[in-house]
C-alpha cells in the first residue's frame, strides 16, 4: 500500500555499483603474475620439464593469481602443524623464499628455492639454511636471530608435548648450537663457520639428504 | 588433509631442511614411495563421456572409490581406461570434488539420484560445501518427508500387535483409519453442533403464550433443553475420558490445548449440577454458562483451518501486541485532544478522557456510530484528522496478519528445518573437528603403529605390518614423517591432551628418582635423547641380539615410546631413538611399579644377561624372570 513504490529502487544505483566493482576488478586484475617460460626456468633450476610442469600445476591450483602473499603462506603452512603455532616460522620461511623481498612469492622464487633444497649441492643447501637463520641478511647469525628462529620452531610443537617445552628450552638449544658452531667464540656464526661445522657433522649431512626424492 | 594443502606437502618437507642444522638428534627415515615418480593422465569413461585427470588428483582422497585400488575393478585393458556405467552429469560434480576439494550439489539434480552416485563413489555427503549444503539438506528433508508420508499411509493398515490402547489413540488421531473411528468422529461432531445450537436457541424468545410474556425457549422448554444438554455433556465426558485413557502420555495430553477446551466445555454443567438454586450464586452460575460456548472450539479437532488460524494468532501475538500498543497511543492522544477541544462546548458527551476513548475508537475504525459527535470547530477539525489517521493506522494490521499467516506457515517449516539442521550442523562440526583433530591424533596413532611396525619388520611378520598400514596413504605418512622430523629437531614429542595432562599431574605429584644418569631430569630433553643414543652404541657387539625370536610369542601388543633392547643395527638407530623412554615414563615405572596398567611387551633376550644389564636403559629392577630370559617392559 505504499503510494510510491518506485522510490525504493533508484535506477542510478546499479550503475554506481558497477563502476565501483569494475574499479575493484581493475585492481585485482593487476595483481596477477605469469611466470617466465619453461625454458628459462629449466635453465635456472635443476628440475626436469615434467617436474616443473607438475610443480606449476600444483602451485597454480592453490594460487590462481600466480602469487602467494604472506598470509596465504602462513595459512597453508600452519595446516601442517595443527598442534602448534606455525605462523612465526612461516614468516621466516616466507622471507627465505621471497628473495627480492617484495612481499609475495612468485612461482620463480618458489621453484628456485625448491631446486636448491631438493637438487642443490650440500653447500647450497647449507647456504639456504644459513639464509633462513640470518634474518637481516647481514652475513652472520647472532644469538638473537637464532633465538627467534628457535622459539618459532618450538612454537610449532604446541602445548601438548612430552616433555613439556619449558621457557628456557629454546635458549638452551641456541646455546648448544652456538657452542657447536661458533668456532672463534665471537658471538656470531658466519657462513664459513656454519658450513664448515655442518660438513663435519655426519648427522646433519645425513639428514640433509633425507628429502632428496620428495618431488 | 585438504586436497589443496596436499599439493604443498612436498614444499613443506623440503623446507624442513631448515631444521636440520639445529637438530641435535638424527632424523627418522622418510617413508618409502612405492609408486611411479611421474604423474600420468587417467581416462575415466563414464557412460561414454570421457573425463581425464591426473592420477595424483584422484589420489588425494584415498578412501573413495576413485582414489583407491577399488577402481582397478573397472579398468578396461583394451581401451586402457576406467569405465563406469553411471550418470555422466552427476559425475561432473564428483570429479570436481577431487579437483577443487569442494563438493557441490547441482540444483537440477534429483536428490536420490545424487545420493546414489555419492554412495557409489564412496563420498560422504557431509562434505558438501557450505554454498550448496543447505539446498541439499532441504531437498533431502523434503524427500524424506514425502517418503515418510507414503510410509504412514501404508502404515495405517493395521499393525498386528498394537495394544488396545494404542489402537484407540490411533483411531482418535486419524479418524479415517477405521470405520469405527469415522463413526465416532462424526458422532462427536454432530453432538458438538447440537450443543452449540441448543445454546443459541435457548436464548431465542419462543412464541409468546397468552399467559406469559415472551420468554426465551430455554425457560419454556426447560426439561427438553436440560435433557439435550445432559446428553451432550455425557457424550463429551465419555469422549474425554476415552481420550485420556488412550493417550500415550497422559500428563502431556492433559496439558494440551484441546483437552483444556474439552474440560472447559463440560465443567460448567457439573458445577451447575453441584450448585443449588441459591440466589447469590445463580448469578455466577449464569456466567459459567457462558463457557459453554467454548464447545465450539471443539470443532478445531475437526477442522484443520481452525487450527492453523489459532496457531497463526498465537504466533502473531507479538506483532498484534505491538500494533495494539501503537493503537492505544494514538487513541490516548486523540482522546485527550478531543476532550480538551470539546471542553468548552455545553452538553457535550466528551465528559472525560476515558469517555472520549469510545469516540476515538469508533472514529478510527471508521465505524462512526454517531452517538458521540464533536460540536466545536476545533473538535471537528481534530475529529477529521482522527478519522483520516485512523484509516492509515487501522489499515496496517491487515496486511501484517496476512503476511504473518503466510510467514507463519513457512516459519513453521523453517523452524523444523532449523532444528533438523542444527542437529546436522552439530554433527557436521563434530565430523570436521574429528577430521582436523585426526591429523594430529592420526599422527600420534601412527607413531604407535610405526613403532610396532619397525618391531614387526625385525620380526618379519608381514601381515601385521600391512594390517597397520592399511589406513594410511602416502600423503599421510609423508606428513607424519614431517611431524616426526620436527619432534626430532626439538627433541620433544607430540602427545595428545589427556596424556599431557596426565604427565603434568605425574611430574608434579611424583618425584622420581633417577636410576641412571641417562635419564636424570637435569639433562634437558636433548641430553636424554642423545646421550641415550650414545649409550646405545656402547653395548658390545655380541649383545646385538635380534628381536626376531619374539614372534614366537605371538602376543605383541601395542608398544609406544619405550624400548629396552640395546641390540640395534645401525640402520634402525633412527627409529630406535624414537622409542626412547620419556623421563616421566621412567618416573611412572619407578614409582608405580605395581600400578602399571598398560600393555606389556615381552621380548626374549639373548642368554648374555650381563651385557643386557649393562646396555639396558630400563632400571635394573625391572628385569624379571631370568629363567625365561624375558624382559618385561611396560609401555604407555
Amino acid at each position: 500500500f505504499l503510494p510510491f513504490p518506485g522510490l525504493s529502487s533508484f535506477p542510478s544505483l546499479p550503475l554506481l555499483s558497477q563502476t565501483e566493482s569494475s574499479d575493484c576488478e581493475l585492481e585485482l586484475s593487476t595483481v596477477r603474475h605469469q611466470p617466465e617460460g619453461l625454458q628459462q626456468l629449466q635453465a635456472q633450476t635443476q628440475f626436469t620439464r615434467k617436474e616443473l610442469q607438475s610443480l606449476y600445476r600444483g602451485f597454480k591450483n592453490e594460487c590462481p593469481s600466480g602469487l602467494v602473499d604472506e598470509e596465504t603462506f602462513k595459512t597453508i603452512y600452519s595446516q601442517f602443524f595443527p598442534q602448534g603455532d606455525a605462523t612465526t616460522y612461516a614468516h621466516f620461511l616466507f622471507n627465505a623464499f621471497d628473495m627480492d623481498r617484495n612481499g609475495s612469492i612468485r612461482f620463480e622464487d618458489f621453484v628456485i628455492g625448491l631446486s636448491v633444497l631438493l637438487r642443490g649441492s650440500e653447500t647450497e643447501k647449507l647456504q639456504w639454511a644459513f639464509n633462513l637463520y640470518d634474518i637481516n641478511r647481514d652475513g652472520c647469525i647472532t644469538k638473537e636471530e637464532m633465538l627467534a628462529i628457535m622459539t618459532s620452531i618450538y612454537d610449532m610443537m604446541g602445548r601438548y608435548t612430552s616433555p613439556s617445552v619449558r621457557d628456557d628450552d629454546p635458549s638452551e638449544h641456541v646455546d648448544k648450537f652456538f657452542q657447536k658452531m661458533d668456532r672463534n667464540r665471537d658471538g656470531v656464526v658466519t657462513i664459513d663457520e656454519f658450513i664448515e661445522t655442518c660438513q663435519k657433522d655426519e648427522d646433519i649431512m645425513a639428514s640433509i639428504k633425507l628429502f632428496e626424492n620428495v618431488i | 588433509m585438504a586436497a589443496g594443502v596436499a599439493a604443498w606437502l612436498p614444499f613443506a618437507r623440503a623446507a624442513a631442511i631448515g631444521w636440520m642444522p639445529v637438530a641435535n638428534c638424527p632424523m627418522p627415515i622418510a617413508p618409502r614411495d612405492h609408486r611411479k615418480r611421474h604423474d600420468e593422465l587417467i581416462i575415466l569413461n563414464v557412460s561414454g563421456r570421457r573425463f581425464q585427470t591426473w592420477r595424483t588428483t584422484l589420489d588425494r582422497y584415498p578412501d573413495t572409490l576413485l582414489g583407491s585400488s577399488e577402481k582397478q575393478f573397472f579398468y578396461d585393458e583394451e581401451t586402457k581406461e576406467y569405465f563406469f556405467d553411471r550418470d555422466p552429469d552427476s559425475f561432473r560434480s564428483i570429479l570436481n570434488f577431487y579437483r577443487t576439494g569442494k563438493l557441490h550439489y547441482p540444483r537440477y539434480e534429483c536428490i536420490s539420484a545424487y545420493d546414489e552416485e555419492l554412495t557409489f563413489f564412496g563420498i560422504i555427503p557431509e562434505i558438501i560445501g557450505d554454498c550448496c549444503y543447505e539446498e541439499y539438506k532441504d531437498r533431502k528433508r523434503e524427500n524424506a518427508e514425502r517418503l515418510q508420508d507414503d510410509q504412514d499411509d501404508n502404515k495405517d493398515c493395521k499393525l498386528p500387535n498394537m495394544t488396545y490402547r494404542e489402537t484407540m489413540w490411533r483411531a482418535f488421531e486419524n479418524p479415517h483409519t477405521s470405520t469405527m473411528a469415522l463413526v465416532f468422529y462424526y458422532v462427536t461432531g454432530f453432538f458438538i453442533a447440537i450443543s452449540v445450537l441448543t445454546n443459541v436457541i435457548e436464548t431465542v424468545p419462543c412464541g409468546a403464550t397468552p399467559s406469559q410474556k415472551d420468554m426465551p425457549c430455554g425457560e419454556r422448554y426447560t426439561i427438553a433443553f436440560f435433557c439435550m444438554d445432559t446428553a451432550c455433556v455425557l457424550i463429551f465426558t465419555v469422549e474425554y475420558l476415552m481420550r485420556l485413557f488412550a493417550a500415550p502420555s497422559r500428563y502431556q495430553f492433559m496439558r494440551s490445548v484441546m483437552s483444556i477446551i474439552d474440560v472447559v466445555a463440560i465443567f460448567p454443567y457439573y458445577i451447575g449440577l453441584v450448585m443449588t438454586d441459591n440466589e447469590d450464586v445463580s448469578g455466577a452460575f449464569v456466567t459459567l454458562r457462558v463457557f459453554r460456548v467454548f464447545r465450539i472450539f471443539k470443532f478445531s479437532r475437526h477442522s484443520q483451518g481452525l487450527r492453523i488460524l489459532g496457531y497463526t494468532l498465537k504466533s502473531c501475538a507479538s506483532e498484534l501486541g505491538f500494533l495494539l500498543f501503537s493503537l492505544t497511543m494514538a487513541i490516548i492522544i486523540f482522546a485527550t485532544v478531543m476532550f480538551y477541544a470539546e471542553k468548552g462546548s455545553s452538553s457535550t458527551k466528551f465528559t472525560s478522557i476515558p469517555a472520549s476513548f469510545w469516540y476515538t475508537i469508533v472514529t478510527m475504525t471508521t465505524l462512526g456510530y454517531g452517538d458521540m459527535v464533536p460540536k466545536t470547530i476545533a473538535g471537528k477539525i481534530f475529529g477529521s484528522i482522527c478519522s483520516l489517521s485512523g484509516v492509515l493506522v487501522i489499515a496496517l494490521p491487515v496486511p501484517v496478519i496476512v503476511s504473518n499467516f503466510s510467514r507463519i506457515y513457512h516459519q513453521n517449516q523453517r523452524a523444523d528445518k532449523r532444528r533438523a539442521q542444527k542437529v546436522q550442523k552439530a554433527r557436521l562440526a563434530r565430523i570436521r573437528i574429528a577430521q582436523t583433530g585426526s591429523s594430529c591424533t592420526g599422527f600420534l596413532q601412527s607413531k604407535r603403529n610405526d613403532l610396532l611396525n619397525e618391531l614387526l619388520e625385525l620380526t618379519g611378520s608381514e601381515e601385521e605390518e600391512q594390517q597397520l598400514n592399511k589406513g594410511m596413504s602416502l600423503l599421510e605418512s609423508q606428513h607424519h614423517h614431517l611431524l616426526h622430523c620436527l619432534e626430532k629437531t626439538t627433541a620433544h614429542e607430540f602427545v595428545d591432551e589427556q596424556l599431557y595432562e596426565q604427565n603434568c599431574l605425574e611430574t608434579t605429584i611424583q618425584s622420581y628418582t633417577s636410576h641412571s644418569p641417562s635419564f636424570s631430569s637435569q639433562d634437558g630433553p636433548i641430553g636424554t635423547c642423545c646421550t641415550r643414543r650414545g649409550k646405545m652404541n656402547s653395548p658390545l657387539p655380541n649383545s646385538s641380539l635380534p628381536l626376531q625370536p619374539s614372534h614366537q610369542q605371538g602376543s605383541l601388543q601395542e608398544l609406544s615410546a619405550l624400548h629396552i633392547q640395546c641390540g640395534d643395527k645401525l640402520p634402525h638407530t633412527t627409529s630406535r631413538s624414537s622409542l626412547n623412554m620419556k623421563t616421566d615414563d621412567v618416573g611412572l615405572i619407578n614409582c608405580k611399579g605395581s600400578q602399571i596398567t598398560t600393555a606389556i611387551i615381552s621380548i626374549p633376550t639373548a642368554p648374555s644377561d650381563t651385557t643386557d644389564g649393562g646396555g639396558l636403559h630400563g632400571p635394573p629392577h625391572i628385569n624379571t624372570t631370568a629363567s625365561s630370559n624375558v624382559i618385561k617392559v611396560s609401555a604407555l
